[in-house]
């Protein structure tokens, strides 16, 4: 028992607090920049152009198949061959980035192919061009129904932001692992600790997430 | 990346062959338990659907990492010794067994209650009904995500890097810190996963359109 009032002093939790930043600021500006490139590939591979589509739709699907940890390792250490020397931090972020996007462009294709079709023809109709009628149309509608997976893959990135401490990245875990380090009394509750900051972070996201689901699916209905 | 491949060939495959075996596994005891934990949270029983939500919740919102680096740390200082591919191994069935219940349920509660209603009224017990009826039918609908998330785990199992389970993540870095050629080292190692990764996601996508 010593041992938990020991290892939870003022010092310690401030140290892990200052992970946990960590790894939230990370998270949000990952999916923050994985979400501008995801909606661009998206929307490529959605309306089908030339070359280019197939190209991105070989990118996204190859990047998808391989290991988040893979593309770390890419970014961290391999990078600096191309001349390019990135932090921890931002190899953490350019990595989420390059793997988050290609799920989030799959969600965004996904989104917009869920609007009904006669929203395209209708806004056509109504003389606004193609761009047009996807910025202000559709995509609002696509939008909504995307929001649930959206945070859900925000869970999943606050989760995978652990891997990072294998090059470093000052985040929760490896805070944590600097802690039990000094002290063996000190690791299962530090695991405890860990398990518990990681799990109310993520399961208020996926309560919010839930909320937004039945929500979004209940307007919906109303609308049809 | 041919000298790569000439020089290190043995390593890689014997990586591979760790990653392939340990997602395996994992797939294995992971169906199983759960498809058992998607069972307790449909039945009429409260206290089996508390313990399964409470299962499903946790280890859904906790790291793989955690969970892994739990087993290989924590275990052998307080019970017994454990070796780094079998800490990973346990680790990663717990996670997706987590992912795999909530699949399994959503292929349960996509099935017409009226079949579970009608195979009652015929005289089957609950878990007759379940076992012939019900879950025949969840399984078709639940392959393609089944799939997906068994290609999750192959790309999961390179947790196993961190705690020395000599997969394709961790033979790749010794390769890369021994050959200094990262950059071609890291492709090898991408190129095998999507051996493994690449058709797969294709199929699943294959099967999902069928049954659409």
């Amino acid at each position: 028992m010593q041992s938990f009032i020991d290892a939870y002093s003022w010092l310690n939790m401030r140290y892990l607090i200052e992970g946990l930043g960590v790894t939230v600021l990370v998270s949000v500006a990952s999916i923050i920049g994985s979400y501008v490139i995801g909606a661009i590939l998206g929307i490529i591979r959605y309306v089908n152009i030339r070359f280019l589509s197939p190209l991105v739709g070989l990118f996204i699907d190859i990047i998808r198949n391989l290991p988040l940890l893979l593309i770390i390792f890419f970014t961290y250490f391999g990078l600096p061959n191309l001349g390019l020397r990135p932090s921890s931090i931002w190899a953490t972020i350019i990595a989420m980035v390059i793997f988050e996007s290609t799920m989030l462009a799959e969600i965004v294709r996904s989104g917009i192919q869920a609007v009904p079709k006669g929203q395209m023809e209708g806004a056509r109709a109504s003389g606004l061009s193609y761009w047009q009628a996807m910025w202000h149309i559709i995509l609002p509608q696509a939008m909504k129904k995307m929001i649930p997976a959206i945070v859900s893959q925000f869970i999943s990135l606050i989760k995978d932001t652990s891997l990072a401490t294998i090059i470093v990245l000052p985040d929760l875990m490896h805070n944590a692992q600097i802690i039990y380090g000094q002290n063996t009394n000190y690791i299962l509750p530090m695991f405890l600790m860990l398990a518990i900051m990681y799990f109310i972070v993520c399961y208020i996201l996926s309560v919010i997430s839930r909320r937004l689901e039945k929500r979004l699916g209940s307007t919906r209905k109303q609308a049809a | 990346m041919t000298t790569i491949f000439a020089h290190y060939g043995s390593e890689l495959l014997q990586g591979f062959g760790q990653t392939l075996l340990c997602s395996v596994i994992s797939l294995f005891f992971s169906l199983i338990i759960g498809s058992m934990f998607a069972i307790f949270e449909t039945t009429p029983i409260k206290f089996l659907r508390v313990i399964a939500r409470i299962y499903i919740e946790i280890f859904r919102n906790i790291p793989l990492l955690v969970i892994t680096m739990f087993f290989y740390v924590v275990i052998p200082l307080y019970l017994f010794k454990i070796d780094g591919f079998t800490a990973g191994t346990i680790g990663l069935t717990i996670y997706t067994s987590a992912f795999i219940a909530e699949t399994v349920r959503a292929g349960i509660n996509s099935v017409d209650p009226g079949q579970m209603e009608g195979s009652r009224a015929n005289g089957l017990s609950w878990w007759q009904s379940m076992r012939y009826i019900v879950l025949p039918q969840a399984f078709r609908y639940v392959i393609p995500p089944l799939g997906n998330q068994f290609i999750n785990l192959v790309k999961n199992s390179s947790v196993l890097a961190f705690v020395a389970g000599f997969d394709l993540m961790y033979q790749g870095n010794v390769i890369a810190s021994d050959s200094l050629s990262t950059m071609s080292t890291y492709v090898c190692v991408g190129l095998l996963y999507l051996i493994i990764t690449l058709p797969l996601s294709y199929w699943m996508r294959y099967l999902e359109k069928r049954l659409a």
